[in-house]
């Protein structure tokens, strides 16, 4: 038996897999129903402890295809049921050997529904796993965590193509860059300590933030770095990108209660008119009282109505906070990729 | 965008008659139509010929029109109403063909009439297949090889370039009637060619077979402005190859990575927008369980059977977002009822699995063929919810109502590993049994995988349900039970009644275990979100294992109403009708309402029908789990059917008030002695009669009583189980079958009088007593009464017997000191009456009866349960002065899905639903009537009537045969009639019977020559006999065939009117003189 304690005192109960050891982070629920593995290699849930609302986990196993980064990112899993004999015909382990493989502490026969109604109505905190009969031990933040999500050193995905991208990589996930490969541009990746005139000196045309975990809050280094690429070129953001790009412009970056994670955020696009179905990993949002002149809402959460979208007037810039292409939604949005490319493009033959 | 403006007045087309593949779940569409439609201040015309439904009462839409569902009599409808708009996605296939005709003839031109929503263009190229499947291969979505035939030879061709085995499915039918999986030339040569009948078009299509494939759904919606989500996806445990509605489904799907499903998503997203879906589309699929690779299966593009189910679901409303949507709002316009703070637009996401059952009739049928392929048998469906498959089947079991309560089948115990080893390579409605008593004697998962290709994730869900029987088996004592294994048990599902018997010991002796042990159910939250908001809809399910519970006593005068479970010949939506009215009663009473009930398709487990709803299985144990939380002021059991009085004890036992008749009273009516009693001290007669418990019994009895008698079990439901038996063979033949579950009440074995029946529904208060009409039938004794031709008012009953039924009806109510409704069965036989049931309950014609005569039956019958005195109503006491219209009832059959079903009609009921015919005079509703059961009345014309009688009908046979002959009607009969016929100078041509040469007939068939086939029957039901035969090849034929002279009679009389249904004005319920 083991033991899930929250910062507020409260308690779930739950037996241990993967690797059977105490872990600490944030405690967040994702509502996605499937894409267990993508989630768990997701470097926005980097350091966090997820609750998956889903109860029957691993249904599928793990495969060698649906990775979203080389490891499994969050610091500790809490699901309901996990399944004994997965079934698929990609499977090549099961998800409990997996976590062991990795040390990621997983929980099953966790209560989850009611741990993500406490979370609901008290918002995301400290927990800590711990096992029966052991100390209590300290619950710590994870701080940095973009540095850590983040690539050491630039590489190139593609060097084919007309136009070039920089993706700056603040913990992002590796199908990310496909959906700019697979338009035809050339992408080079950059670590979130890359300098704006290291990646301009590449040559790109054109710079995508990525997604990623944690408060962009804490870096005002990237934040200069974004701004000094929306001056040069155009930029896209995505997930804490487009809060990075946000905080450039002056906008005001606030915490969310429970956030936004799962596979079915409804986003509405002010200029199109349209909703679609999105996916986030995300803990953050802008505040929409505190956007200065020339900053725009583009997108607006239909569920929270909080801002999902910022358009920078006078700069070749847009970002949103969910991910296109992501999970659930995955191609009701991909048309933000055309619109960068189509704005690169125009930029270039200028 | 906003609503279209221009909308003023909407027709609204419902579904008819239920019949198998379009069940109850149009009804709850349809009401949900109507009710938007009303709150945006809409004016709405219904039609729907089936009076059973809570959509054509008069507060549901503004004018309602029960008139037969044909082209001719929605002409009218729109002639009269001039309606500028017409929602017809609603009404399933019934009202999707409906639109298209209407189209096709001009009529919506003529008057001006839009269809909203899903454009015409858009239904056709998605109904007509090889456009469908042009449209598919210009975006890039893969079908399967196929070819469309309008004959035999080139499916054949077809099949022998492609390979066997191939699937038919006919272009335009309900629930894929007449198609079928060919696996050789010879079957692909029938059921092409009883496909080709049974469509609309006379066309097939033939594609290869992908069985053994996922099957994987999709419930999709989308826009005016092309936004589009997904509602739920959908996967069902049996591969391809079976029907969906015969399958059992999960959703959300369990097997998929999310590579697939989205993949799978994406398709039918650019599917419905390619179409230019504007409303719910339903979308299948076949996916490789070794591949990426899929097939789309089909396109419904409308509200269907499985939008009921994930509306069910997810408690996202799809039947009323499409209806805004046809409105012209988008889904971000459109609230979210379950939050009260979220938008349509938002893709559900749940934190539960929801699995779905389907109720076959094959309890009834116990001949008939249960083996299930592409054309649907099942009747109505169970949908349960938990939190793991394990307990969602065990709870899906308990909720069919089948006798069942695990997984354990004795008869299938009994086979020997060779005959269970065959029975793994059927495909039955036994087969999720079969697998677990496979799993049962050690056969690896791997082995059943291979036979079955039943997915290995369902398998081992399955062998943990059997592993813990095994393990409750081998502690044989309920001493050596710990806390550990019993938690285990019950968060897998497992009743306390079956834990019961695997360790030796009583249900209730397990309750209190648990109980002490503090093993409880807790109630969730049925929310669309997967709890990321808090939801305001009080939709709950029961899990085990958690202390947190979301349903809490309100501390308010609550009553529990509980539900009638899944649609079942016997026990159909009229019961769902009464219970929806009875919630509305109670709550215009002042009480908080809560529904009990498990059933996806209806009105009554809409969440705001109730002011709380529980999606349980209606047993004891979890009656008892929702009383304890809910404390109610009373329980009302006699609104759903068999089902919930069957729970009367169970409710006393608890210790729980019922509303209405005492349990003892309800018991002195169905306890066969007591009743004797009972009419005795009030000397009403009723046939002779005994009860038995054993065949030699049942046989002695027989011989006393002399053949023939009715043998029946007690506490019955439509007739399950009832023959008349002419002959000790056919007593203990009967019994076998009615000793295949086991016997908690005694067998009746009555006198069988060959009279007329009337039937009448009362309300008493315990003392007064109204009678809101008097039903006559049509049909002589001997044919179930529901399934006979039910007429209001009476047409051949004299004021002497009338008066006496009037009297018997307030003196047995009386004396039951009945609170709320009774239901009471007459035989008129040789001048005298005679009583043969009585139930304290709610029936299957009150919600005709209630609409024929503006008596709102079941809101009075809770009030005088609640005490109210019947004079005080304002509708008098006694008989009711009759209507100036005539009202007659049709039981509509389904007989071409059910192979080897005998056609002819008996004590045991066989139809699936009813619908009405109403109009000034008798003949012109019976004309209707016909109408709307599809019945077409023969013209001389158009071709000859087949005679087929049974030695003692001959007599009157004649009669019919020579008045058909002078109105011009070639007549044929078979050997022994034949004969009759031409020795009394009625000319008739002689026609071999199947059997002597069946080829000569089939010809015949095949002419057109025969428009109709009267024909009774001999006794038994062997399906070997030439009579039989002969209906079965009449339904196979698509000709009409009556089994009863009475029937015969009333349809000499419409062909002698000389009207057609056209002739006949429309008559809306609302226009009645009430």
């Amino acid at each position: 038996m083991a033991t899930l304690i929250l910062e507020d005192g409260s308690r779930f109960e739950g037996t241990l897999f993967g690797h059977k050891q105490n872990a600490c982070g944030e405690v967040v629920f994702t509502t996605g129903m499937c894409g267990y593995q993508q989630t768990l290699t997701d470097p926005a849930y980097r350091g966090q402890i997820v609750c998956m609302t889903y109860p029957l986990i691993g249904n599928v196993g793990v495969n060698d295809l649906d990775f979203e980064s080389s490891c499994v990112q969050p610091a500790g899993v809490i699901v309901s049921e996990l399944c004994e004999l997965p079934s698929n015909w990609q499977l090549k382990k099961s998800l409990d050997e997996y976590l062991g493989e990795q040390g990621v502490a997983g929980m099953y026969g966790v209560d989850t529904r009611a741990l993500t109604r406490h979370i609901r109505d008290h918002g995301a905190m400290l927990g800590r796993i711990v096992s029966e009969g052991e100390e209590e031990i300290a619950a710590q933040n994870g701080e940095d965590v973009i540095l850590e999500a983040s690539c050491k050193a630039a590489y190139d995905v593609s060097a084919e193509g007309d136009v070039k991208i920089a993706v700056l990589d603040l913990g992002m996930k590796k199908s990310l860059t496909d959906w700019i490969v697979k338009r035809g541009a050339k992408v080079t990746v950059f670590p979130a300590t890359a300098s704006a005139e290291e990646i301009l000196a590449s040559g790109c045309d054109g710079a995508l933030v990525s997604c990623g975990p944690g408060n962009p809050n804490g870096y005002p280094q990237i934040v200069k770095t974004v701004n000094a690429l929306m001056v040069e070129k155009p930029v896209m953001g995505v997930g804490v990108g487009h809060l990075m790009m946000a905080l450039g412009a002056g906008c005001k970056v606030i915490k969310m209660r429970h956030g936004h994670h799962g596979s079915n955020q409804p986003v509405k696009d002010l200029a199109r008119g349209t909703c679609a179905v999105t996916s986030q990993a995300i803990g953050y949002a802008v505040d929409g009282e505190s956007l200065p002149a020339g900053v725009k809402v583009s997108h607006i959460n239909w569920n929270d109505k909080t801002v999902e979208g910022l358009r920078y007037e006078g700069k070749e810039a847009f970002s949103v906070a969910f991910v296109p292409g992501g999970l659930g939604g995955r191609f009701d949005t991909t048309y933000l990729f055309d619109d960068f490319l189509d704005m690169v493009r125009k930029n270039q033959a200028k | 965008m906003p609503k279209k403006e221009w909308i003023k007045k909407v027709l609204v087309i419902g579904s008819g008659p239920i019949v198998i593949g379009q069940a109850a779940e149009f009804d709850y569409a349809g009401t949900q139509a109507c009710r938007v439609l009303k709150e945006e201040g809409l004016e709405v015309v219904l039609v729907n010929s089936n009076p059973a439904t809570i959509m054509t009462d008069t507060d549901i839409a503004d004018k309602v029109y029960l008139e037969p569902l044909t082209v001719e009599s929605i002409e009218k409808i729109i002639r009269l109403e001039r309606p500028d708009s017409l929602l017809a996605s609603l009404g399933g296939q019934t009202g999707l063909n409906m639109a298209m005709e209407l189209d096709e003839r001009g009529i919506l031109a003529k008057y001006n009439v839009q269809l909203l929503g899903t454009k015409i263009d858009a239904i056709r190229r998605a109904e007509d297949r090889e456009d469908f499947k042009n449209m598919m291969l210009d975006i890039g979505e893969p079908c399967i090889d196929s070819v469309i035939v309008h004959d035999v030879q080139p499916a054949v061709d077809f099949a022998n370039e492609f390979g066997y085995p191939v699937i038919v499915r006919p272009a335009y039918t309900l629930g894929g009637t007449g198609g079928g999986f060919a696996a050789n030339e010879k079957q692909l040569r029938e059921i092409c060619a009883d496909g080709l009948r049974s469509s609309r078009v006379h066309e097939n299509l033939i594609e290869k077979s992908v069985a053994g494939w996922k099957e994987i759904e999709y419930e999709v919606i989308r826009d005016g402005a092309g936004n589009c989500i997904t509602v739920c996806n959908m996967e069902n445990f049996d591969p391809v190859g079976v029907h969906t509605g015969d399958s059992i489904v999960v959703a959300p799907t369990q097997t998929l990575r999310e590579e697939e499903a989205y993949m799978l998503r994406h398709a039918a997203l650019n599917i419905i927008s390619e179409l230019g879906i504007e409303g719910g589309c339903n979308v299948q699929f076949a996916l490789d369980p070794n591949s990426l690779k899929y097939y789309v299966i089909e396109v419904n593009p409308r509200v269907s059977r499985s939008s009921a189910l994930a509306s069910k679901a997810t408690g996202y409303p799809i039947a009323k977002v499409t209806t805004r949507i046809a409105l012209g709002y988008t889904l971000d316009e459109i609230a979210n009822g379950v939050t009260g703070c979220t938008f349509a637009c938002a893709e559900p996401t749940v934190d539960y699995i929801v699995l779905k059952f389907p109720r076959w009739p094959f309890d009834k049928f116990v001949y008939a063929d249960k083996h299930i392929g592409t054309k649907m048998k099942a009747t109505g469906e169970i949908m349960s919810i938990s939190t793991n498959f394990e307990s969602a089947l065990l709870k899906a079991v308990r909720s069919l109502e089948t006798g069942m309560d695990s997984l354990v089948v004795p008869a299938l115990e009994a086979l020997t590993d060779e005959e269970l080893d065959q029975q793994l390579h059927e495909i039955n409605t036994e087969r999720s049994f079969v697998v677990a008593e496979a799993l049962r004697r050690g056969v690896s998962i791997e082995r059943v995988y291979d036979v079955t290709k039943i997915d290995i994730w369902f398998l081992k869900k399955v062998q943990n349900i059997v592993e813990m029987e095994q393990a409750l088996r081998l502690l044989g004592d309920k001493a050596k039970l710990d806390r550990d294994t019993l938690m285990e048990a019950k968060k897998l599902g497992m009743c306390d009644k079956a834990i019961a018997r695997f360790v030796n010991a009583g249900e209730l002796d397990i309750r209190e275990m648990r109980k002490e042990m503090n093993i409880l159910p807790a109630f969730r939250k049925v929310d669309t979100c997967g709890g990321e908001f808090e939801a305001v809809s009080p939709y709950f399910y029961s899990v085990y294992g958690t202390s947190s519970t979301e349903a809490f006593n309100t501390g308010r005068k609550t009553v529990v109403v509980l539900g009638s479970g899944p649609i079942r010949i016997g026990q159909g939506i009229e019961f769902d009708y009464c219970s929806v009215h009875c919630v509305w009663a109670l709550k215009k009473a002042g009480f908080d309402t809560v529904i009990i009930n498990n059933n996806p398709e209806t009105v009554s487990t809409d969440f705001d029908t109730s002011d709380r709803l529980y999606f349980e299985p209606l047993t004891p144990e979890d009656v008892w789990n929702v009383l304890e939380i809910e404390q109610p002021v009373g329980v009302v059991c006699q609104f759903g059917g068999q089902t919930a009085i069957k729970l009367a004890k169970a409710v006393r036992q608890g210790g729980y008030n019922i509303l209405g008749t005492d349990l003892g009273d309800i018991d002195a009516a169905e306890d066969r002695e007591l009743f004797n009693q009972l009419l005795n001290s009030l000397g009403i007669p009723q046939p002779k009669g005994t009860t038995v418990f054993t065949a030699d019994e049942a046989a002695e009895a027989a011989k006393m009583l002399g053949y023939p008698v009715l043998v029946r079990p007690s506490y019955v439901l439509g007739g399950q189980g009832m023959e008349i038996a002419y002959n000790e063979k056919h007593i203990r033949e009967y019994m076998d079958i009615i000793n295949l579950n086991i016997q908690e009440h005694p067998i009746l074995v009555d006198k069988y009088l060959l009279g007329r029946e009337i039937e009448v529904d009362a309300i008493c208060d315990g003392e007064n007593v109204l009678i809101p009409g008097i039903m006559e039938h049509i049909e002589r004794a001997g044919i179930h009464s529901g399934d006979s031709i039910s007429v209001y008012p009476p047409q051949h009953i004299a004021p002497r017997i009338q008066r006496l039924v009037t009297d018997y009806t307030i003196n047995i109510a009386r004396s039951l000191h009945v609170k709320g409704l009774v239901n009471i069965q007459f035989i008129e036989y040789a001048g005298d009456l005679y009583i043969i049931e009585v139930n304290p309950r709610s029936s299957r014609t009150v919600p005709y009866i209630s609409k024929v005569t503006g008596i709102p039956i079941v809101e009075l019958g809770v009030r005088a349960s609640l005490g109210e005195k019947v004079p005080a109503m304002g509708f008098g006491t006694g008989l009711y002065p009759p209507a100036p219209t005539v009202a007659v009832k049709m039981p509509v059959f389904s007989f071409e899905k059910l192979n080897e079903v005998e056609v002819a009609l008996g004590p045991e009921m066989k139809s699936t639903g009813e619908a009405l015919g109403l109009a000034e005079t008798a003949e012109e509703a019976y004309l209707k009537g016909f109408a709307s059961t599809k019945m077409a009345i023969p013209k001389p014309e158009e071709g000859g009537v087949l005679f087929a009688i049974a030695d003692h009908d001959k007599r009157e046979a004649m009669e019919l045969a020579e008045t058909l002959a002078a109105l011009g009607f070639d007549i044929y009969a078979t050997g022994g009639t034949a004969h009759k016929f031409n020795h009394n100078y009625i000319g008739a041509q002689p026609v071999p019977r199947p059997g002597e040469d069946t080829d000569a007939l089939a010809k015949l068939f095949d002419s057109g020559k025969i428009r109709l086939i009267i024909t009774t029957p001999t006794h038994g039901r062997d399906p070997h006999r030439a009579g039989f035969r002969l209906r079965r090849m009449a339904v196979e034929y698509g000709i009409a065939c009556v089994t009863s002279i009475d029937t015969a009679k009333l349809l000499l009389k419409c062909i002698k009117l000389g009207k057609k249904e056209s002739d006949i004005p429309a008559l809306g319920l609302h226009e009645l003189v009430l």
